[in-house]
């Protein structure tokens, strides 16, 4: 589905990437893992193609390194932003509404269907995005990319700073996508979580990425834990 | 007293329609790109002069259509060719490039048409009193600039609101690299907006310029102004920028209708001699006279007490 090698990323003069070589196969969910400032939600931008990256970015069999990021989510990459991004002034319905690109037709994911998973959005479909709480915005920001009907999509931390139960939520609706044959690739701060969900994982250190294995492997390597991991 | 009232209303929502047509796409541009552009003013005088040259040519009507057209041409690749690759340098880069481009302009009207004022008349299906009032006639084409000017706010109105290339354009105007990674060719809309805004601009213009005096420094003499509504409607808010304007409009019109003083004030009491030795210079000045600095007033006003402005919602 995806395959990166040796990407490189700067922010100004900080080069934030060092070559990050990383791959997900069709149906497959896969974490990145590490503290903060490594360089993991630059990762899914620069993938994304903001900030443009150097290296190499393979999509579907297509160089995407360079493109635009319009193209690159009409090509069916989908990107969820950790400060969830939500139009504060739009209602919930236009929000989703924004996440149909130019052109599509249908998709895997109907507004119908978001508001079944989350009745939540349905009876607040006509609010202002801007006044939902942190989980509902989380829930809409996912579903919005997922109207997008993408076949890859990457979320950075989408359990930041939600209760227990909505974690456990956000947990059951990354499965739902998976079940629907949409490849994840997940920027994660809960081990947990990342480890029970994932089908490999990825830790990444200092611009690159440091480990690569299945959870079991690194569950199993302490070394790596203490090191990349550990606070 | 009634017919002034009822006149500098008019004439004060008249006014104000027009600062909204310029003003509305100055802090939609703001919002969207995050840069003031100080041509906006430049792109309303193109309006009324490439409205003057195709009415002479052709004729009014022809005019009202074709010349904010090819100014919003031109905006749109000013934007495409200029402030795009501007942009890349920083917000500063971008203020200088729309600063050098308010000489650009204001220096090819000057060539091309000098700058004595130009004869841009009223079209002659529109030359009548559209109707009198205690003796005064209100002429036709005042009317129809109100007209047209209230069309084009419904119309902008409906577009952005009911629309998907509004809902993109309101998205963007908060998450404009999310509107991208989520499909929607942001930058295309960037142009669109750019174009629109200035064409809006050149409206006023094509329709003011047979009212006003059409010469080389309309520009110069109105940009100010349009800084101050989008200011004190808050930069940013749509909204905002309506309800600015129309204050701005009626508190000119009827500050230059009004003879008061301080003299007229005070009348001539006892105690009004102390104040009026101790305020001798501006004793006798009426309203009238400072109507001009009223605008500005209001904008430090506002910058101290709402820094803000009414309805934005980013400290200016």
């Amino acid at each position: 589905m995806l395959s990166v090698r040796g990407l490189h990323a700067y922010y100004g003069k900080s080069h934030i990437l060092q070559g990050v070589d990383l791959d997900i196969g069709d149906n497959e969910i896969v974490s990145i893992l590490g503290r903060n400032g490594v360089g993991r939600s630059t990762t899914l931008k620069a993938i994304m193609g903001d900030p443009r990256p150097e290296g190499e970015v393979v999509f579907k069999g297509q160089r995407i390194g360079g493109r635009k990021p319009h193209d690159i989510a009409r090509l069916g990459i989908g990107y969820v932003p950790e400060e969830r991004a939500i139009f504060p002034s739009l209602t919930v319905a236009q929000n989703l509404l924004l996440g149909v690109k130019p052109g599509q037709r249908g998709g895997r994911w109907s507004i119908e269907e978001t508001y079944r998973l989350f009745p939540q959005l349905r009876e607040r479909a006509d609010a202002p995005g801007g006044a939902l709480s942190g989980g509902e915005q989380q829930m809409l920001t996912i579903c919005r990319t997922l109207m997008g009907d993408p076949d890859l999509i990457m979320i950075d931390e989408p359990t930041e700073g939600l209760s227990p139960q909505m974690v456990e939520r956000i947990g059951e609706l990354l499965r739902e996508i998976a079940g629907r044959g949409i490849s994840i690739l997940l920027v994660e701060q809960r081990l947990v979580i990342a480890l029970r969900i994932s089908h490999r994982v990825y830790v990444m250190g200092h611009g690159h990425i440091v480990f690569e294995g299945t959870p079991a492997d690194l569950t199993a390597n302490a070394d790596i834990r203490r090191e990349w991991l550990e606070v | 007293m009634f017919e002034i009232v009822f006149i500098s209303t008019l004439n004060g929502i008249l006014y104000g329609m027009l600062l909204f047509l310029m003003a509305s796409g100055l802090t939609v541009i703001f919002s969207m790109m995050g840069v003031l552009n100080f041509a906006h003013a430049g792109f309303y005088m193109l309006g009324a002069f490439f409205g003057f040259e195709i009415s002479r040519r052709v004729g009014f009507w022809p005019g009202l259509v074709i010349a904010p057209l090819l100014v919003g041409l031109i905006g749109m690749a000013v934007e495409r060719y200029g402030l795009r690759r501007v942009h890349r340098h920083g917000h500063v880069a971008e203020l200088l490039f729309t600063f050098g481009l308010t000489y650009v302009i204001q220096q090819a009207v000057e060539m091309v048409w000098g700058k004595l004022p130009v004869d841009y008349e009223v079209p002659r299906s529109l030359d009548f009193p559209a109707f009198t009032v205690f003796g005064t006639e209100y002429p036709a084409f005042k009317m129809f600039e109100l007209l047209i000017s209230v069309a084009i706010f419904l119309v902008l109105l409906l577009v952005i609101k009911r629309t998907r290339i509004g809902l993109v354009v309101q998205a963007a105007l908060s998450h404009p690299g999310m509107v991208a990674m989520l499909g929607h060719n942001v930058d295309r809309v960037f142009m669109l907006v750019f174009g629109v805004g200035v064409a809006l601009a050149a409206v006023a213009g094509v329709i003011a310029g047979p009212a006003l005096v059409t010469q080389s420094n309309m520009a110069g003499l109105l940009g100010p102004i349009l800084f101050v509504v989008v200011v004190v409607g808050g930069l940013g808010s749509l909204g905002g920028a309506f309800i600015a304007s129309l204050l701005i409009g009626l508190l000119q019109t009827f500050a230059v209708a009004s003879n008061a003083s301080l003299a007229d004030l005070f009348g001539s009491s006892a105690s009004a001699g102390a104040l009026q030795t101790y305020l001798s210079d501006i004793w006798n000045v009426t309203v009238a006279q400072v109507a001009p600095i009223l605008p500005y007033l209001l904008l430090v006003l506002i910058l101290i007490f709402r820094p803000r402005g009414l309805m934005g919602t980013r400290e200016t």
